[in-house]
C-alpha cells in the first residue's frame, strides 16, 4: 500500500476553511489587503503572486501564526484564535522542520507527539518506506540531501493526518523524482477530502479541483 | 492529558539527545566556568583569607556569566531550522513546552555548573560546610538563571548580536538570584545560618517557575508574528 492509497483510506468529513477580508501590515506597509478566499474539502487552493506580494504572510495568517490586522478566518465557521487552536492543520513552511542531529525516525516522532498525535514506529517505518527512504531511517538527518529532507518532512504530513495542508514554496528545490512524490502525496490527499492551500511560482502538476489566488504586487 | 504528558517528555528527551550528541557546546560552558573561577587566584594573588572571602561572589558571577554564554542556542536553532513554528503550532499550552525546553537546558547547563561547584570552591579555600551550602545555592538559583535567560532569548529570537542583547536585557534580572545565592555562601562563611537566604531562593525559583515560562511564551508568538 502506497501513501497515496493509505490517505485515500482515512476520509475527511466536509471541512471548510474561510478567510474574509484579512488585512496585514508590515511596518507601515499593507501586505496583504482585504483576502477572502475559501477552500472546500477536496479542493487545491494555489497562492500565485509576485515576490513579495504577501504569499507566505497569508499562510501564516491561515496558521495563525500572524494576527491579522482586521478581517478573520474560520474553519468550520469557528474563528481561528491562534496557533494553539490550530489542531485542524499541518504546516510546512519554507524549511523542512527537522533537526539535523537527529534521524528521520526520531525526528518524525518527535515531531508527531508534540502535535498529540500518536505514532508507533511501525507507523513511522511505513511512512518513511512509501516515500523511499527506508535505508535512511537511523542516518543522521544532516547527511541527508535536500529532496531527502523534504521527503521525511512530507512523511511527517501524512503522519499528522491532518485535514488541511499548509504548504510554503513544496516544490522548491526538489528534482523530478521529488516532484512525483510530492504530487502522488498531493493528490492522494486530495482524493481522501483533504484541503492544501500552497504557495508556489511554478504551474501546480497536480490532478484535481486546483484553484489559484491571484495576490497582486503590492 | 497522557498526550501532553507524552508531549512534554518527547521534546526533553529530543533536546537532551542532540545536546548528548554535541556534547562540546555544554563542556564549553563548563570549560568557561572553570577557567574564570581558575582566573581569579591568579588575579589577585594568593592569599587564602583574601580567596575565601572572595570565593561566593566569584562562584556566583562566574555561574551567571556562563548561563549567559549558553542562552542564546536555547531558541535560536530551533528558530532556524523551523521546529519551533511546529512548536507554536502544537494545540499543547506553549508555556509548558517551553518549560520542557527550559529543563532540558538547565539539565545540560545549569546543573553540571552546580555539580562541579563545590571542587571550584575547595579551590577557593571553601570548607566542606560551605560548599554543601554553595552546592545547594546553585541548584536553587541556576534553574532561575535559566527560566529568566528563556525570556531573554525569547526577546532576541533572530536578531542580530543577540547574544550581547541578551546579557543587557538579562543581568539586571539577575541580581536577586546573584545577591541572596551569594549571600547564603556569605552567611555559611561567617558561621551564621544561611537558611533565610536559601529558603528565599527557593521562594524566587517557584515564582520563576510560575511566571518565566508564561512571558517567555508571549515573547516567542511576538518574535515570530
Amino acid at each position: 500500500m502506497t501513501a497515496v492509497e493509505r490517505a485515500a483510506g482515512s476520509r475527511f468529513p466536509g471541512h471548510g476553511l474561510k478567510v474574509r477580508g484579512v488585512v496585514v501590515e508590515r511596518g507601515e506597509r499593507r501586505v496583504l489587503d482585504g483576502v477572502h478566499l475559501e477552500v472546500r474539502g477536496g479542493q487545491l487552493l494555489q497562492v500565485a503572486g509576485p515576490n513579495g506580494a504577501g504569499k507566505t504572510t497569508l499562510l501564516r495568517v491561515l496558521c495563525g501564526l500572524t494576527r491579522p490586522l482586521a478581517g478573520r478566518v474560520t474553519w468550520d465557521g469557528r474563528p481561528l484564535t491562534g496557533p494553539e487552536a490550530a489542531a485542524h492543520l499541518a504546516y510546512l513552511g519554507h524549511v523542512d522542520p527537522l533537526k539535523d542531529g537527529l534521524s528521520p525516525r526520531e525526528n518524525l516522532r518527535a515531531h508527531c507527539a508534540l502535535q498529540g498525535v500518536r505514532v508507533d514506529r511501525a507507523a513511522v517505518a511505513r511512512a518513511l518506506g512509501d516515500l523511499g527512504l527506508q535505508d535512511h531511517e537511523a542516518v543522521a538527518v544532516r547527511h541527508l540531501s535536500q529532496g531527502q529532507r523534504r521527503r521525511v518532512a512530507l512523511a511527517g504530513l501524512v503522519l499528522l493526518g491532518r485535514p488541511l495542508w499548509i504548504l510554503d514554496e513544496p516544490f522548491a528545490s526538489l528534482d523530478a523524482g521529488a516532484i512525483d512524490t510530492l504530487r502522488g502525496v498531493l493528490e492522494g490527499h486530495l482524493a481522501a477530502g483533504g484541503m492544501v492551500v500552497l504557495t508556489t511560482h511554478q504551474p501546480v502538476p497536480v490532478r484535481g479541483d486546483c484553484r489559484s489566488l491571484e495576490l497582486g504586487a503590492a | 492529558m497522557k498526550t501532553l504528558a507524552a508531549a512534554f517528555l518527547s521534546l526533553l528527551t529530543r533536546d537532551l539527545t542532540l545536546a548528548l550528541r554535541r556534547r562540546q557546546d555544554a563542556l564549553v560552558v563548563l570549560g568557561f566556568f572553570v577557567v574564570v573561577v581558575s582566573l581569579f587566584p591568579l588575579g589577585v594573588g594568593p592569599d587564602p583569607q583574601l580567596l575565601r572571602s572572595m570565593a561566593p561572589g566569584v562562584l556566583w558571577v562566574s555561574a551567571l556569566l556562563a548561563t549567559l554564554l549558553s542562552l542564546e542556542r536555547l531558541f535560536s536553532e530551533d528558530g532556524r531550522d523551523g521546529t519551533l513554528e511546529q512548536l507554536l503550532l502544537s494545540p499543547w499550552p506553549l508555556p509548558l513546552l517551553v518549560l520542557a525546553k527550559v529543563l532540558a537546558h538547565w539539565l545540560v547547563t545549569g546543573l553540571p555548573l552546580a555539580l562541579v561547584s563545590p571542587l571550584l570552591g575547595l579551590q577557593l579555600g571553601l570548607e566542606p560546610g560551605e560548599m554543601g551550602v554553595l552546592l545547594m545555592a546553585l541548584l536553587l538559583g541556576t534553574p532561575v538563571l535559566s527560566l529568566v535567560g528563556g525570556i531573554g532569548a525569547a526577546l532576541t529570537l533572530g536578531l542580530r548580536s543577540g547574544g550581547v542583547l541578551i546579557a543587557l536585557l538579562i543581568l539586571p534580572l539577575y541580581v536577586p538570584a546573584l545577591v541572596l545565592g551569594a549571600g547564603a555562601v556569605d552567611a555559611a562563611l561567617y558561621a551564621t545560618s544561611p537558611g533565610a537566604h536559601l529558603s528565599l531562593l527557593g521562594a524566587l525559583l517557584l515564582l520563576t517557575l510560575l511566571l518565566a515560562p508564561w512571558a517567555t511564551a508571549a515573547a516567542l508568538r511576538i518574535m515570530l508574528d
